[in-house]
């Protein structure tokens, strides 16, 4: 490619390609936009079953925060769906029909009501009125909330992007275990010693799960697991396991000191974004070079 | 019952491309672009505000399928031994070939140096493939997308909110999401133009019938019968693509005859549409979502 970004004066084909140029499209989509979407909607279902389950434990302040979190996270990520829309004024549009071959429109009936539902119990549980309402409503969210934090990777897998499609098995665990990282996290900033027990085994849990995942996504898909260890993408995924492994040696080590508690829950939210962009890069890089498209459909083809 | 859902007394329509008689006139694209009024620009690899650029890629200076490119006219530069260049596909069908008295333009020669060799030309006219299973229409949220009388697949522009959903799902990355406007388009096969009769406008526009329209089984038989007249006539390497009612996406409504492999096209060797797999990705996703109530109720069950 010449210094324009163009093919060199020499036009002559390959047998591989089409002058080099993509062949499926790379997702239309925005970043920081999608990502965030991705990353807040995760840690908002966890935090929404966490107090859910907290609240009848009589874990007040850890049912309080995870329901303030669910809120903020679900309407902050439905905020981000919208402003990717080429045309937000249309999204009322997404639920017009319930359609369950597009994980985009079930989504969508996840996400809608469960930011109504964390939103109404938020309110609830910030002023204390309407307690009942706000009860049920945070029980209901707390329900959606584990279907909140893995449908996202449903989302990305239904496409024709090869480093999303074919890691629709490793996705969906990635996803849910950096949720409960995340999640946890939250957690472990914002509340005193006497939570930090079940929020920190929370987040081993999740740290194994994504991070045992993650490898298999580095290792078991052919060629395409190249997208996951190179480039912007590999970096990223470098930076998860540091920043879990950090969040679970200060969790391990240092769970009575209220600066290492904090140190972790920022690791554990730092590598849940890393892990969105991460994959989300994997994506774009899979699409940008089109032998991640040829290579294994010519090996499907049993042409070699 | 069709195989794509529709029960109606509508044949359905389609087009068969023979590339071997294409001559890269662009008749298609321009006709394509006075008909439906698309806009200049914007295709991939070109300069989006120039709306027209020299891509340096042989006679192709549209690049690819996109929102403002809905016919797209491939030319291949390759090299081959000197001693292949005479079976140029256009003389080899004997009863179909015609003396347009073009002027002779050719492929630059650059053999002289190289021992044997030389360069063919490939062109070939791109367009939307009408999918019997298709991936765009399948994930679309808002039901912009849909299935017409005529077995092809359209966006409603008064629908589509411009979430880009279907940009990646397309294994073929044909459907392109419009700078400036934020909506996807695509060919639609002139539904326009089909309910009063008319053939598409690049059919109608092709000088040589290399884009031919008409129910897609004669089109169908059509193409089987050219393929074996050209191979009769020596030229082996003729094959059809997207033909097959069996393949990954059930077979396309506008498929091709081709001249080598998919992928020197530009096309991918094996398409199959990524909500082929969608059970088996709910499915993750909910042993998933289990795995987070699991991990939740683990922790927080927990003593202390
Ligand atoms: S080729 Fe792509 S845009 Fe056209 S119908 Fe098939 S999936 Fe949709
Ligand atoms: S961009 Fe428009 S046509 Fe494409 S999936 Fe979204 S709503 Fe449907």
């Amino acid at each position: 490619m010449s210094a324009e970004g163009r093919p060199d004066r020499t036009p002559v084909t390959t047998n591989d390609s089409y002058y080099g140029l993509p062949i499926v499209k790379e997702p239309a989509w925005q970043q920081p936009d999608v990502p965030l979407y991705l990353f807040l909607g995760g840690v908002a279902g966890v935090s929404a079953s966490m107090a859910a389950l907290a609240r009848p434990l009589g874990r007040d302040a850890l049912a309080k925060l995870g329901t303030v979190t669910a809120a903020t996270g679900s309407v902050a990520s439905l905020g981000a769906l919208i402003h990717d829309l080429g045309r937000p004024a249309r999204f009322l549009y997404m639920l017009r029909v319930f359609k369950p071959t597009s994980p985009l429109s079930v989504g969508s009936w996840i996400l809608a009501p469960f930011s109504a539902l964390a939103s109404m119990s938020a309110t609830s549980v910030l002023t204390g009125k309407f307690r009942t309402v706000g009860a049920l409503a945070g029980a209901v969210a707390g329900i959606l909330g584990p279907a909140m934090s893995t449908y996202t990777a449903v989302l990305l897998a239904d496409t024709a992007t090869p480093a999303w499609h074919e890691a629709y098995r490793e996705l969906p665990v990635v996803f849910a275990g950096s949720a409960m990282t995340s999640a946890a996290g939250v957690a472990l900033i914002a509340l005193p010693k006497r939570d930090s027990a079940p929020v920190s085994r929370l987040a081993a849990v999740g740290a194994t799960a994504e991070l045992a995942a993650a490898h298999r996504l580095r290792t078991r898909l052919g060629i395409i697991s190249e997208t996951y260890r190179v480039g912007r993408a590999g970096s990223l995924l470098k930076a998860v396991e540091v920043l879990t492994g950090a969040g679970v040696a200060l969790t391990a080590t240092g769970r009575t000191s209220r600066i290492a508690r904090a140190l972790a829950g920022g690791a554990y939210l730092a590598a849940g974004l890393c892990t969105r962009f991460g994959v989300y890069a994997a994506g774009v890089a899979s699409t940008r070079d089109p032998k991640y498209v040829v290579e294994p459909q010519r090996e499907r083809r049993g042409r070699v | 019952m069709t195989s794509t859902g529709y029960s109606s007394p509508q044949a359905r329509m389609g087009f068969f491309t023979d590339t071997s008689v294409c001559i890269g006139c662009k008749a298609c694209e321009v006709a394509c672009k006075e008909w439906n009024a698309v806009p200049a620009g914007d295709g991939p690899g070109t300069d989006a505000a120039a709306g027209m650029d020299l891509l340096g890629m042989s006679y192709d200076n549209t690049g690819g399928l996109d929102a403002n490119t809905w016919r797209h006219v491939a030319f291949i530069e390759q090299h081959v031994p000197a001693a292949a260049e005479p079976s140029a596909p256009v003389q080899a069908g004997p009863a179909t070939a015609e003396d347009l008295g073009m002027p002779t333009v050719g492929a630059p020669r650059q053999g002289d140096a190289q021992e044997n060799a030389g360069v063919r030309w490939l062109m070939s006219s791109d367009v939307c493939k009408h999918c019997t299973h298709a991936a765009c229409l399948d994930v679309c949220p808002t039901g912009a997308l849909f299935r017409t009388e005529f077995d092809t697949v359209v966006v409603q522009e008064d629908i589509c909110n411009g979430c880009g959903y279907c940009v990646p799902a397309c294994p073929y990355g044909v459907i392109g999401k419009r700078e400036g406007d934020g909506r996807a388009f695509k060919c639609t096969l002139c539904y326009d133009r089909l309910g009063s009769g008319l053939q598409p406008a690049c059919a109608t526009a092709c000088p040589t019938e290399s884009i031919q329209y008409g129910e897609l089984d004669e089109l169908r038989a059509r193409a089987e019968a050219r393929r074996r007249e050209l191979h009769d006539a020596g030229v082996t390497e003729a094959r059809l693509y997207g033909e097959d009612p069996d393949d990954g996406v059930g077979g396309d409504g506008a498929f091709f005859l081709l001249l080598d492999e998919p992928e020197v096209y530009g096309l991918p060797p094996d398409p199959v549409v990524t909500t082929r797999d969608l059970p088996a990705m709910w499915r993750m996703a909910a042993l998933s979502a289990a795995g987070v109530v699991a991990a939740l109720v683990g922790s927080l069950l927990g003593r202390r």
